[in-house]
């Protein structure tokens, strides 16, 4: 047995617990430089995780979502910006895995990914779009067995760091916005010119600089199904999922340090119940909240996997957006409950119980995918899709 | 029902074409369709032909040519003859 397939033998949280553990030692410096997160990124590549959801014939795991979200909590309870730079690069994972079956050229590039564990990041956003995923104005040019796209991406995540880019854009170049196509740009096929730097609040580790893409490739690596129903079917459940997860682990790291603070408070004047006790009690009600939120949608996804009706559905699209708009909001609330029960020790830098970097991560949920559009279509949808009253359906 | 589809479509699709250069069967995402356009269009599909639409054609697949919504419609209003 190699190391790599000793390394796969184990149970996945276990490796990436490991992993996290490496991230989390990084952390306030990727923080404080707004830098890559490189030697969190190293270690989940070392225990194997990058290319888990892929098919066990082309070097995968078959993991599902779920696992990837466990993972995704996990990461995020030690280093928020490894947390999103992973969930980010499964989401373009899933859509690959599901969207290009048959095409040999993605295949072969899936297997790349497990073997030599390639980080791949998306290029969405684009100027005079802003973030609305489902329309492009640059589109693919293709001449004969070539492709070649430049596009003004406003944010590509991670981008200076990725071995792969997938990129959206118009069919072609009368195509109307919403008719888009997905290119696997590979490292050595684009140029990036910067256009802008990443200097943020939080979540500053992904590094999502703006750029000038320029790249050519043969036309056989644009994805075979249309951008549409990648989005609609994967893309946007996957994202809230994932993400849902890892702000989860945000939060859930802020209540274990608020609970310690308790704890050494009670050991300090037995007897007594420490003021934020009760602060703490609330906060652990609100955490479980967003847990069973983010495990409801799992499920439903889940059960959804492969129904083409179900994953397109109105009333399955709402729970999706509810979850990403409803744990956005709620793991806020927490940490603010967190700040209030360690006081100062919170607010302060380099203590035990630090939450500074907590909560400025945590701002950047309602805003990527603006919680308002998010709502927005919500809204929209909800003229005429009926609810479901049901508790279990 | 082509025709009043078409008309509807027309008056709520905000198509960057005219839509009789649209195809019945052409994808209409393809063609502009924006998801907020489908949700004017299936409203009022529901008022022109006093149905509702039920859950399970509350999908793109119903939306996305003219003869998928005739399709819908008919099965629609079949379903209720029967009822």
């Amino acid at each position: 047995m190699n190391a790599s397939a000793q390394v796969a033998a184990l149970d996945l949280a276990e490796r990436a617990s490991r992993a996290a553990k490496v991230a989390a030692e990084f952390a306030d410096r990727v923080d404080a430089e707004g830098r890559f997160p490189v030697e969190g990124m190293n270690a989940i590549k070392a225990e194997r995780l990058m290319g888990v959801m892929i098919r066990p014939e082309l070097g995968g795991e078959a993991a599902t979502v779920t696992h990837i979200a466990d993972v995704c909590a996990i990461l995020g309870q030690s280093c928020a910006a490894t947390a999103m730079t992973y969930a980010m690069h499964q989401i373009q994972i899933a859509s690959l895995a599901d969207y290009a079956v048959g095409s040999a050229w993605h295949e072969a590039f899936l297997k790349r990914i497990c073997d030599e564990q390639l980080l791949v990041a998306s290029a969405t956003s684009e100027a005079g779009i802003g973030g609305n995923l489902r329309n492009s104005l640059c589109a693919i040019e293709v001449e004969g067995a070539t492709a070649r796209l430049t596009k003004d991406a406003t944010v590509i995540s991670y981008g200076a760091a990725a071995d792969a880019i997938m990129v959206t854009s118009r069919r072609n170049a009368e195509a109307a916005h919403s008719d888009q196509v997905a290119t696997l740009f590979l490292k050595e096929q684009y140029t990036l010119e910067q256009t802008s730097v990443w200097d943020t609040l939080g979540m500053r580790g992904t590094c999502s600089d703006g750029y000038i893409f320029r790249g050519e490739c043969p036309a056989e690596q644009i994805l075979p199904r249309p951008f549409a129903e990648i989005a609609a079917q994967s893309m946007l459940a996957v994202s809230h999922l994932l993400w849902g997860a890892l702000w989860y682990g945000i939060a859930a790291d802020a209540v274990a340090k608020s609970q310690a603070f308790v704890r050494a408070a009670a050991r300090k004047s037995p007897g007594q119940v420490p003021p934020g006790a009760l602060r703490l009690a609330e906060a652990s009600n609100l955490l479980q909240q967003v847990k069973a939120n983010v495990v409801a949608g799992l499920k439903q996804f889940e059960a959804a996997k492969g129904d083409g009706d179900a994953l397109n559905a109105m009333s399955f699209s709402v729970a999706m957006n509810n979850i990403k708009v409803g744990t956005s909001q709620m793991i806020l609330v927490i940490i603010n409950h967190c700040m209030l029960i360690c006081g100062i020790a919170a607010y302060k830098n380099g203590t035990p119980y630090s939450l500074g970097r907590h909560l400025r991560d945590a701002h950047s949920a309602q805003l990527m995918i603006s919680n308002d559009r998010i709502l927005g279509n919500t809204s929209t949808m909800l003229l005429v899709n009926k609810q479901d009253t049901s508790l279990l359906g | 029902m082509n025709d009043i589809i078409r008309e509807l479509l027309s008056k709520h699709g905000g198509l960057p074409v005219a839509v009789d250069q649209i195809a019945d069967t052409a994808d209409l995402y393809d063609a502009g369709l924006s998801s907020f356009a489908s949700v004017q269009l299936m409203l009022a599909l529901e008022d022109e032909f006093d149905i509702e639409f039920p859950e399970a054609y509350l999908n793109r697949k119903t939306f996305s040519s003219i003869a998928a919504i005739a399709e819908a419609l008919a099965d629609i209003t079949k379903d209720r003859q029967v009822a």
